[in-house]
């Protein structure tokens, strides 16, 4: 592997200006990695010869001194966000075909700063799953291996193939999105940082819509600086989303000021759950010093409400699915199966078009709005929705930031947790409250399972409080030192 | 009530989406799991709390009813899967 692959996005930004390498290098670099990493399944769509151009373009403005803030940078983009002209599927079947008209606000933003597109990067069908297994292009695989264990294992999701190609050195950072830990749990299944940022702080305009009032982008980097820079980048109001906030955007990097003193860090016992594997109370544990180390104090807080979390959010999110994914019907565009009525027609398009897990989540939002069960689900999710994030709200009275493991377990392997949707569907459970509340959440990576295999710790802030956030993660990420790499890079 | 057979074909009609009898048992037996899950929500007393149905504490922007969009009716149709004298097509649905 180049060496080049291995630099941050800061230090790439600073070997560019200083023309010790050219963004043409840097980028052919990363495509001869895309190329030889071919097996993690990472990409749906590469893209290499629009990288290599993206990058010739970038190094006629570093000539001209007048490099943007990503100039040159090599980015996976998850195939959630739409791509003027490229191939964008949401992993599903049913966007077969579709090259869209327009570029999401997102993207157009980081393209706007310079930064190059390598691929479109694989993900769960519509962002619906935490393994990266219900792709229908097929599952991606972690470059992470158990110790002494061969087997291949899940990435997380639903961003897998965007956590793939930046723990494998294929991408420098990539685009994800976060509707109930999407961002942050393949980020610490994989060694990321990977940052959901407040609801509202990034434009959802153009990214495929799962639950529109949890969808966020976000990023997954290799270092909390890197997360920084992008954030800068991908965030600000935008008039096509009524729901972006019209806040200015503060220099993220500038936060990192490597001071927490005094900076006051929620612990919530509730998030002590049964079955919890020792390593990980005992991480939380190490990261709860290291915070009171470097001159934070830490302050025992209650979120009563966290286990309902879970099943607020599996009421939540499919009903909002099973509206948003409405629009599938195989008259405007991708898969159409044809019958002999219009009728006939949308029934056959969904069935063939839609994967189990998405029809399974279609039918149970359809089933919680349907005449009859509105009030007694959706609405009481609604409602249990209001009393989470007031339980949020009064701890944010008394801390910071909060500090909680991200998920409850290392990476699985491709195959298990199959047979259990609700067994699945507990990756979630440190992550979606956050998601409900529209809080902002960064996983750091912290340290190593038994078995060799990353864990994250959850930095959870104020709603548009980012800077807190990126500040005491940074702070994590120095006393964690985790230099640990996939067994296929060492 | 519990989910049965003919839920399931009820709530697959309303969504469009063809279920084959044979899956109708399995399906049932998943969405009876998945709510009996969910409904552990009724232990919380929510009397007198309103609805969230938006985290952002703010008013939705306003802007003058101006057209500034439009005018690609090719680009739209081009992703169609049938389109003809600048429509969607779809089967005939008047007799």
């Amino acid at each position: 592997m180049s060496e080049l692959c291995d630099l941050t996005i800061a230090q790439a930004r600073d070997g560019l200006r200083t023309r010790r390498f050219s963004a043409r290098e840097l980028t052919a670099a990363h495509v001869k990695a895309m190329e030889a990493a071919r097996g993690l399944n990472a990409f749906i769509t590469e893209t290499p010869e629009r990288a290599l151009a993206d990058a010739a373009r970038a190094d006629v403005r570093i000539a001209a001194g007048d490099a943007r803030a990503l100039e040159g940078i090599p980015l996976a983009i998850k195939d959630l966000f739409c791509t003027e002209g490229v191939p964008t599927t949401a992993a599903s079947h049913i966007l077969d075909g579709f090259k869209p008209p327009y570029e999401s606000t997102v993207t157009a933003k980081l393209w706007a700063q310079g930064a190059g597109m390598l691929g479109k990067a694989n993900l769960d069908e519509f962002a619906m799953g935490s393994s990266n297994m219900t792709s229908y292009y097929g599952a991606v695989r972690s470059p992470w291996r158990r110790r002494g264990d061969d087997r291949p294992l899940v990435p997380g999701g639903s961003s897998g193939g965007s956590a793939a190609a930046v723990a494998a050195r294929i991408a420098m950072a990539a685009l994800g999105t976060d509707t109930g830990g999407s961002i942050r749990q393949p980020a610490s299944f994989t060694g990321l940082v990977g940052m959901k940022p407040t609801y509202g702080r990034c434009s959802r305009w153009g990214i495929v819509a799962f639950a529109s009032s949890l969808d966020q982008a976000g990023s997954l980097t290799r270092t909390v600086r890197d997360s920084a820079i992008m954030l800068r980048a991908m965030s600000g109001h935008d008039p096509k989303d009524s729901t972006s906030a019209t806040l200015p955007v503060p220099d993220y990097e500038a936060a990192l000021t490597g001071n927490i003193r005094g900076l006051r860090f929620g612990v919530p016992k509730e998030y002590r759950v049964e079955g919890m594997p020792a390593e990980i109370e005992k991480l939380w544990q190490t990261g709860i010093e290291w915070l009171r180390a470097a001159g934070a104090e830490p302050v025992d807080i209650n979120l009563k409400l966290t286990k309902y979390a879970l099943p607020t959010y599996y009421i939540i999110a499919p009903a909002e699915a099973s509206s948003n994914l409405a629009r599938y019907d195989g008259v405007r565009f991708g898969l159409r199966v044809e019958g002999k009525s219009i009728e006939e027609m949308y029934e056959a398009t969904r069935a063939v078009g839609f994967g189990d897990e998405v029809k399974r989540r279609i039918l149970v939002g359809t089933y919680v709005l349907s005449a009859g069960y509105y009030d007694a689900y959706y609405l009481k999710a609604q409602r249990v929705r209001a009393l989470i994030a007031a339980d949020f709200k009064r701890a944010f009275e008394k801390v910071d930031v909060i500090l909680t493991p991200t998920a409850p377990s290392a990476a699985f392997a491709i195959g298990e947790k199959m047979d259990d949707p609700l067994a699945m569907y507990l990756n979630d459970v440190f992550t979606v409250p956050i998601s409900l509340a529209g809080l902002p959440g960064i996983s750091v990576p912290a340290g190593l399972s038994a078995e060799g295999l990353p864990l994250g710790l959850q930095v959870i802030g104020r709603a548009f409080d980012e800077e807190t956030v990126l500040r005491a993660a940074e702070s994590l990420e120095r006393a964690a030192n985790f230099t640990a790499r996939p067994p296929a890079l060492t | 009530m519990s989910i049965d057979k003919a839920t399931v074909a009820h709530i697959a009609a309303l969504a469009r989406i063809r279920v084959p009898e044979a899956d109708l048992e399995r399906l049932a037996g998943e969405l009876r799991k998945i709510v009996a899950w969910i409904e552990q929500l009724d232990e919380i007393d929510t009397s007198g709390v309103e609805p969230m149905a938006s985290v952002v504490e703010m008013t939705t922007p306003q802007r003058p009813d101006e057209v500034n969009d439009g005018d690609c009716r090719d680009k739209v149709l081009a992703n169609a899967p049938a389109a003809s004298h600048g429509f969607f097509t779809v089967p005939k649905v008047v007799e």
